[in-house]
């Protein structure tokens, strides 16, 4: 449990973007994990996904790490934001976009 | 499971919440929730939907699979219609 804790939190603070989903962007294997990835993938910025579906022990440390009972769950810049609906409502408000970018320009900055 | 109790599930969580749930499939376990509250004034939407979720309580965890949401303060359901 504590391992995968480990697991978590350095996959969201490896990747800006990162969304724990059932099945991979390619191969999506649910309709939410589908919708919230098309979303991404609309806006066209780098994103890490991780596989519940291939993980169970994952999948139970997620729900409890953000204290969120469902699947997929996105974070940015290491913070949870939400799951399919608020990403879809953050995006239909356009505030999606600014938060992605304002994450990726925080890691050039430090980079560069 | 049937709309109506989830309805009542969330109403009694979340007081002085008006709330609507619709079978989103006709299964039982996909469902779409309409919850207006003044609860979720001055609060974003992750607090928002974890106070929904928390009303389901082990209901969230056992018998629903999937719940879309939308919370909404009474003023926000107003500027909607």
């Amino acid at each position: 449990m504590a391992d995968m804790i480990e697991k978590i939190e350095s996959a969201v603070k490896e990747n800006k973007v990162m969304i724990f989903m059932k099945g991979n962007r390619s191969f999506p294997q649910c309709g939410f994990s589908a919708a919230t990835v098309a979303i991404f993938e609309e806006l066209g910025v780098p994103f890490a996904t991780a596989d519940v579906l291939s993980d169970p022990e994952l999948r139970d440390a997620i729900k409890r790490y953000s204290n969120w009972p469902t699947i997929p769950q996105v974070y940015i810049d290491g913070k949870f934001v939400g799951g399919c609906d608020i990403i879809r409502e953050l995006h239909e408000t356009g505030e999606l976009e600014p938060l992605v970018k304002a994450a990726l320009a925080a890691t050039s900055a430090a980079r560069g | 499971m049937d709309p109506k109790e989830i309805e009542t599930m969330i109403a009694r969580g979340i007081p002085d919440a008006q709330v609507e749930v619709r079978d989103y499939t006709g299964g039982g376990d996909h469902f779409e929730a309409i919850v207006v509250s003044p609860s979720f004034e001055g609060k974003g939407l992750i607090e928002r939907h974890q106070l929904v979720y928390q009303a389901l309580g082990d209901a969230m965890r056992a018998q629903v699979h999937a719940l879309t949401l939308k919370t909404l303060t009474p003023a926000q359901y107003q500027n909607r219609r």
